[in-house]
């Protein structure tokens, strides 16, 4: 284990050569398995430059500080690894955090009853981001501490916190009670009141439980479930099923729950009152619940009302505390490099072959003082390092930059024209689908293990010649490249064999070079789309991956998977440079921001987050969803994002304010798919329920009014305009709609399995 | 939604009997009955659990149905050996067993013989993997092409209809008057208006396509035009394609011109092709043509009941026209009629009306029994049955006495037989035996004996029929099942009747194109087989109408075409009076292709399942009395009453 301490060596200059798949080291995360309940640490490896200076010096600061929590958390990283001898990483954590070497003997009991709650502290993740690169497996295990099977201590810590008996008779009388009071009290605070039922109806169910009051338990939940929200519904089923103590120990959503304090925000007049009722009837048990397990963020001000709070919450996890969402995040987008003007010329050359000489010249310049003006929002250029552009991605762009003039400006008046590509013969098992971004190839993940490459172009796809012919070519003559090609191998598709589990994520890289496919067997593999084989297999995630996506600038990629847990890697590393943990529930989906500082994931936990690739901080935490998260799109100014999820709701975010700008009503089924147009005027989604719909962005993101208050509370108020934003519903033939492309030009391209 | 899984959620668990079962199976006898508590809640758990991570899998293999796949994914994630051998596509068919007071469900597994799994041939390959484009919308519009779906759904058709305010629906109808460019700020306008004054009605746009207007253009061309084989084509085309409902009120507006003019220049040729046109509308299912109504059923009834239908009335068969729209307008009082429109009984009163008045003309006359007919059997009750002798008085008048026309004389002769085919299955029904022929002359006057024979034979054939009907499987509407296989009146149709008078100038060629496709076998009741006989010069061309609703029986009409012997002969078989039956009974039906001269044999040397079908008689065993005499010279028709 030791070994993977290598991994934090400074980096070599980034380049894209992968690495050799021999080289992989399966990261053994079986011995740990027993590891302390810590969810706290989101980390990351380190990326070459900048981010070790800002995580050091944040260390000891932090470390020093009042939070006392991230003091537990780092005695708990640090008892975790003197139990599995990581001698090393305990005398580099250490080091960092400027912990003395008996202190934390001292302070190692009290540390996992305490620190298990912070989940998501992430300022603690600073602290750690260096330190625990040492053990990148940590926080995976950590995050599915269930999974491994025997004894795990920090179950029973975690659940020791119900040893408190209560008479199991009462919980009946205490929770009704407290129903009684909410329903008495003045309107405007009864919906944020209501908001309590459902913890303590989950908190209360698993005292009863734990302390084997097997009849009360059942009883109690007959009589109460039926009051929740009908969007918790899917927990209540998970949890309907738990009726035994053993049960609990390896329940994914008890630990959720017990791990992560159910947040809740409550104006602070609603508080005082249930605080006063509470008091007066010397309703302790419910008090210690709201103490122990939830966390309520006060605040001042009007109470919410029911739509308003409706609209936030479903999460499995209550919502997000405000200061999650405060961070600064920089959405803007990179400047774009400057073309080369010998490229140029050579672009208008072609341009005046096509005898249309005099469009060019305004368009560049419209062009170029667009990529000079600095967006004061965007990151700075070298925030996080990019690969440099090759000569082969500059001809790309000005292909780019030439279908860009072409493209057809859309907007309520003018729709896009869509194509649908339809899998034939898939027999249910088309599981996903990726085009590039000059929508010349597709790709598809098939749940036989297989992925297929079609060409969609007349093109067709060849592989490059074997060695031993390679070597019979004239170097030097000019048409290399294209003698470098097998033409015996044209064909139209091609299959790649790897995987050994269904395939459910494909992402190819901007170059078109390469391929990503992640699938149940655990693994990311990176094909080459030059000879069609598999260059690497990422392994890291133990559980199915469940998606992976390139960078808009290649080199990077994030994949998620069910260990909760996001990883960031650069094709020329075979181990993660970031893990993002902080998921109570599988990743479902990920996503790169158009400036490829940020990814956002969804998960089935019901929120989306938003990762900064830098130091690994979760910068955003989404609520509002009310089932698990299954597609997400960045808008094309990096400004909004939308995710879709199992209950066919589309939900916009403005990712500047972490505020939800709207909710697109509209589709009956999980929407598998979300797509900007590439001006950011339409937002098509594709669903289960086979429509394409086309919304109408512009307007829903200029509809919603973002005053201060609401900038600071984030209270919205959701206008009910779906149908109005709504521009056209598509159709399709029982073809599921699992991916949607605008190509350069603003055609949508969507893509299925025909299922009849 | 929550409150389906609501009722006792956490109590559903596994029988402890399954668990000493089990218990058993792996070699553990008596389990205490504790611990098969213990397991089964156990059990029961580790399932749902498993089940619902099984429930992963399947949301993100893109799919509404759990595989056994995903549960043994499932289980590969918990780390526990996944079960091998389940890979059912279906359900797993537990088969129960009980015996000595316990009950078993297991899972049959036969024992299979190797050499049988060699020997069997293998599948077919699975095909590969395809990939295949098409335009699911072109600037907001959604194609009407075989890729898409039918544009709007019957219901959304006719909510649209009925509810044009409700439908603020989304999709291709705002899409469409969005899109439509000259009209877009108009449109827009309206909508507009429609949201904050007056509330509009939402305009719909009727513009078509230009692959629309081609196709429009296509398919009425061929529709009237003289290829057959194309028209067939259109006809087709038009009783399925679901993407039609834009052009439905251009056809309709087709239909009701084309029967306008063609009525006033007497043209029976195109009257007929309109009329095929209206049935394949009509059996188109995905189309609501409830709002073309007022334009389709005057042109329908024009047709049953106009005098005048063809420039030679005593030689154009325009009664099959009138029989055919009469079903047409049956069909669509069936299908169309509700208490709001009335359909039915404004049909039956115009019906009435100038089956009453004296002065109406025997074509018209003619009309008006036939589309009363065939609204049913009660209709003919209450309306017709009373009124026969009054009929029979004027037909006897026409016919035996003195020639006025010979046009007024084929009339009645039609008329008759028309009287006789359907009114002798009503009164075999209700009427009660004994059937006696002088009762029948007091009730019916001079139609009484005529009709007295019809119903004996009429009994007879259901007696006959019942007896077969026992032996065989046969899927037989007996709604009607006393009534004589007479034919309609068509010439040539009656298989009793001599060959010689079916014949059939080829020059007449509109009498083949009579209503009712031969290559496909529609729902409706009456089939018609066109047969081709080029003998010598004056190639003939035949017309075997079996009329399988007044038939019963199955008749199978043989005839030898008037020159050449050795011709094919295609025979057919119905069974099943199909109009008679409400909702749409398919009758039966089949095509036997025979050569000559072994033209009366049955179903024996058929190329088509012959098996559940009656066995056909040689020839129809009733006798049509009336005859169509061609030589008959033709006579002006009378007033001309107008009855829609």
């Amino acid at each position: 284990m030791p070994t993977v301490c290598d991994t934090r060596s400074e980096m070599a200059a980034v380049q894209d050569a992968p690495v050799e798949a021999d080289n992989e080291k399966e990261i053994k995360t079986e011995t740990l398995n027993d590891a302390a309940g810590n969810h706290a640490s989101a980390a990351g490896g380190v990326i070459p430059s900048p981010p070790v200076a800002s995580t050091s010096s944040s260390g000891p600061a932090k470390a020093g500080g009042p939070g006392s929590e991230e003091q537990q958390t780092l005695m708990a990283v640090l008892q975790f690894l003197k139990k599995n001898n990581f001698v090393g990483a305990v005398d580099v954590l250490r080091r960092e955090a400027g912990i003395l070497e008996d202190s934390d003997e001292s302070q190692g009991q009290e540390l996992a009853a305490s620190a298990l709650g912070g989940a998501e502290a992430g300022d603690a993740t600073c602290t750690l981001s260096r330190a625990s690169s040492c053990t990148t497996s940590t926080p995976a295990v950590a995050a599915a501490p269930a999974k491994g099977g025997e004894d795990q201590p920090d179950v029973n810590v975690v659940l020791s916190a119900y040893s408190q008996q209560g008479d199991p008779a009462l919980y009946q009388g205490y929770y009704s009670g407290l129903k009684k009071f909410v329903e008495s009290v003045l309107d405007c605070h009864r919906a944020e009141l209501s908001q309590l039922f459902y913890p303590l109806f989950v908190h209360m169910y698993l005292e009863l439980v734990y302390n084997n009051h097997e009849t009360e338990a059942k009883a109690f939940f007959e009589k109460f479930s039926g009051d929740q929200e009908c969007y918790y519904q899917d927990d209540l089923r998970v949890l309907s099923g738990l009726t035994k103590k053993e049960h609990m120990k390896g329940n994914e959503t008890l630990l959720d729950f017990r791990t992560s304090k159910f947040v809740l925000r409550i104006s602070r007049d609603s508080y005082q009152l249930l605080k006063r009722h509470l008091q007066e009837r010397q309703n302790n048990q419910i008090w210690n619940i709201i103490q122990e397990h939830l966390y309520i963020d006060i605040f001042d001000g009007m109470p919410r009302s029911k739509s308003q709070i409706d609209s936030m919450s479903g999460s499995l996890a209550g919502e997000a505390k405000r200061e999650a969402n405060k961070a600064k995040v920089f959405y803007g987008l990179l400047k774009e490099p400057e073309i080369d003007v010998p490229l140029d010329d050579e672009d208008e050359e072609g341009e005046n072959e096509e005898g249309k000489p005099k469009k060019k010249k305004p368009k560049k310049d419209s062009m170029g003082s667009k990529s000079k003006k600095q967006d004061p929002n965007a990151p700075q250029q070298n925030r996080i390092p990019l690969p440099e552009l090759k000569d082969s991605d500059k001809l790309d762009k000005i292909m780019y930059m030439k279908e860009a003039t072409k493209r057809i400006r859309l907007g309520p008046e003018s729709l896009p024209s869509i194509c649908f590509y339809t899998f034939l013969n898939a027999y249910q098992g088309l599981t996903a689908v990726d085009f590039t971004d000059d929508s010349s190839l597709i790709a598809g993940g098939f749940a036989d293990s297989t992925v297929r490459v079609w060409s969609v172009t007349p093109k067709k796809l060849r592989s490059v010649k074997s060695a031993a012919d390679l070597n019979l070519i004239d170097k030097e003559s000019d048409d290399v490249l294209e003698r470098i090609m097998d033409e015996k191998s044209a064909s139209e598709s091609k299959i790649l064999y790897g995987h050994s589990g269904p395939v459910y994520g494909v992402s190819f890289s901007p170059d078109r070079n390469y391929l990503l496919s992640c699938s149940e067997d655990g693994t990311v593999r990176l094909w080459s789309l030059q000879t069609f084989t598999c260059l690497v297999g990422y392994k890291g995630h133990n559980y199915p991956v469940w998606d992976t996506q390139f960078s808009p600038y290649g080199y990077y990629f994030i994949s998620g998977g069910h260990d909760r847990v996001a990883r960031l890697w650069a094709t020329d590393h075979y181990q993660p440079l970031r893990m993002f943990a902080g998921h109570l529930a599988d990743i479902t989906c990920t996503q790169f921001h158009p400036n490829s500082n940020y990814v956002a994931t969804g998960s089935a936990d019901r929120t989306v987050r938003l990762w900064d690739i830098l130091n690994g901080n979760c910068v955003r935490i989404f609520t509002g969803h009310k089932g698990p998260i299954h597609s997400l799109a960045f808008s094309p100014n990096g400004k909004y994002l939308a995710s879709g999820a199992t209950d066919g709701r589309v939900l916009l975010w403005d990712i500047g304010h972490g505020l939800m700008i709207g909710e697109l009503k509209g589709h009956t089924d999980t929407v598998y798919s979300l797509k900007f147009s590439r001006d950011g005027e339409i937002l098509a989604s594709g669903s289960m329920d086979n429509t394409v719909r086309l919304w109408d962005s512009i307007k829903a993101f200029d509809d919603i009014e973002t005053d201060d208050f609401t900038a600071a509370t984030g209270h919205i108020h959701l206008p009910e305009n779906s149908q109005e934003l709504l521009l056209g519903t598509y159709m399709t033939k029982s073809t599921p709609v699992i991916h949607l492309h605008f190509t350069r030009r603003n055609l949508l391209l969507a893509a299925g399995a025909y299922n009849p | 939604m929550e409150d389906e899984w609501r009722p006792k959620q956490c109590s559903v668990l596994l029988p402890t009997e399954s668990m000493k079962t089990m218990a058993e199976s792996v070699g553990v006898g008596q389990l205490q009955e504790e611990s098969c508590v213990a397991l089964t809640e156990e059990v029961s758990y580790r399932i749902k659990e498993i089940i619902q991570d099984a429930l992963k899998f399947m949301h993100h293999g893109k799919r509404r149905k759990l595989t056994s796949n995903d549960i043994d994914h499932a289980l590969k994630m918990k780390n526990v050996e996944p079960l091998y051998g389940f890979q059912s596509q279906e359900f797993i068919p537990f088969r129960f067993a009980s015996g000595g007071g316990r009950e078993l469900h297991f899972y049959e597994e036969k024992e299979v013989d190797l050499s049988d799994i060699i020997n069997t041939p293998l599948p077919r390959v699975p095909l590969e993997v395809s990939l295949k484009a098409h335009w699911l919308s072109i600037e907001g519009v959604q194609p009407a092409i075989p890729e898409n779906p039918p544009p709007a759904s019957k219901e959304q058709q006719k909510t649209e209809s009925t509810e044009p305010l409700k439908a603020v629906k989304p999709g291709q109808e705002e899409e469409g008057a969005i899109q439509g460019k000259g009209q877009g700020a108009a449109a827009t306008e309206g909508k507009g208006k429609e949201k904050n004054v007056a509330r509009l009605k939402a305009r719909s746009t009727h513009e078509l396509s230009v692959e629309q207007q081609l196709y429009y253009k296509e398919i009425t061309e061929a529709c009237v035009g003289s290829c057959e084989a194309k028209r067939a084509e259109a006809l087709q085309s038009i009783a399925t394609d679901p993407g039609l409902y834009q052009m439905l009120p251009r056809f309709s507006t087709f239909i009701s011109e084309g029967v306008r003019v063609n009525v006033v220049q007497n043209n029976l040729a195109l009257l007929i092709y309109l009329m095929r046109m209206v049935k394949a509308l009509m059996d188109n299912p995905t189309l609501y043509l409830e709002k073309y109504l007022h334009e389709l059923i005057p042109a329908v009834v024009t047709c049953i009941v106009s005098k005048q239908l063809c420039l030679r009335p005593d030689v154009d068969n325009h009664w099959a026209l009138r029989d055919f729209a009469a079903r047409l307008m049956a069909q669509s009082c069936k299908t169309f009629s509700t208490t709001t429109n009335n359909i039915q009984s404004r049909i039956t009163k115009t019906f009435t009306k100038s089956l009453l008045d004296d002065r109406t003309q025997w074509t018209t006359r003619y009309g008006c029994i036939a589309g009363l007919s065939e609204l049913g059997p009660d209709v003919i009750k209450t309306l017709i049955l009373p009124r026969l002798p009054v009929e029979g008085a004027r037909i006897k008048a026409v016919l035996e006495g003195p020639v006025i026309s010979n046009i007024d004389k084929i009339g009645a002769e039609h008329v008759q037989s028309l009287l006789l085919k359907h009114c002798a299955g009503v009164i075999a029904k209700t009427r009660p035996l004994p059937d006696n022929l002088e009762q029948y002359r007091a009730d019916y006057s001079y139609l009484g004996p005529l009709l007295h024979s019809h119903v004996v034979k009429a009994r007879a054939q259901a007696t006959l029929q019942a007896q077969q009907v026992n032996r065989t499987t046969v899927t037989i509407t007996q709604s009607r099942p006393t009534l004589p296989a007479s034919q309609s009146s068509l010439g040539g149709t009656g298989g009793s009747r001599a060959p010689s008078i079916i014949k059939v100038p080829s020059s007449l060629t509109l009498m083949s194109t009579r209503p009712g496709t031969p290559t496909q076998p529609s729902p409706s009741a009456t089939k018609y087989i066109v047969m081709a006989t080029s003998a010598g010069a004056a190639s003939t061309q035949q017309v075997i109408t079996l009329g399988a609703s007044q038939s019963s029986s199955p008749v199978t009409s043989t005839v030898p075409s008037s020159a050449s012997a050795q011709q094919p002969l295609v025979k057919v078989e119905t069974a099943g009076g199909g109009a008679s039956s409400v909702g749409g009974s398919r009758t039966l039906q089949k095509y036997i292709v025979v050569s000559l001269p072994t033209s009366s044999s049955s179903s024996s040397s058929s190329e088509t399942k012959s098996s559940t079908t009656v066995p056909s008689s040689s020839a129809s065993p009733i006798s049509a009395e009336p005859t169509v005499k061609t030589e008959r010279s033709e006579s002006p028709g009378a007033s001309f009453h107008g009855s829609h």
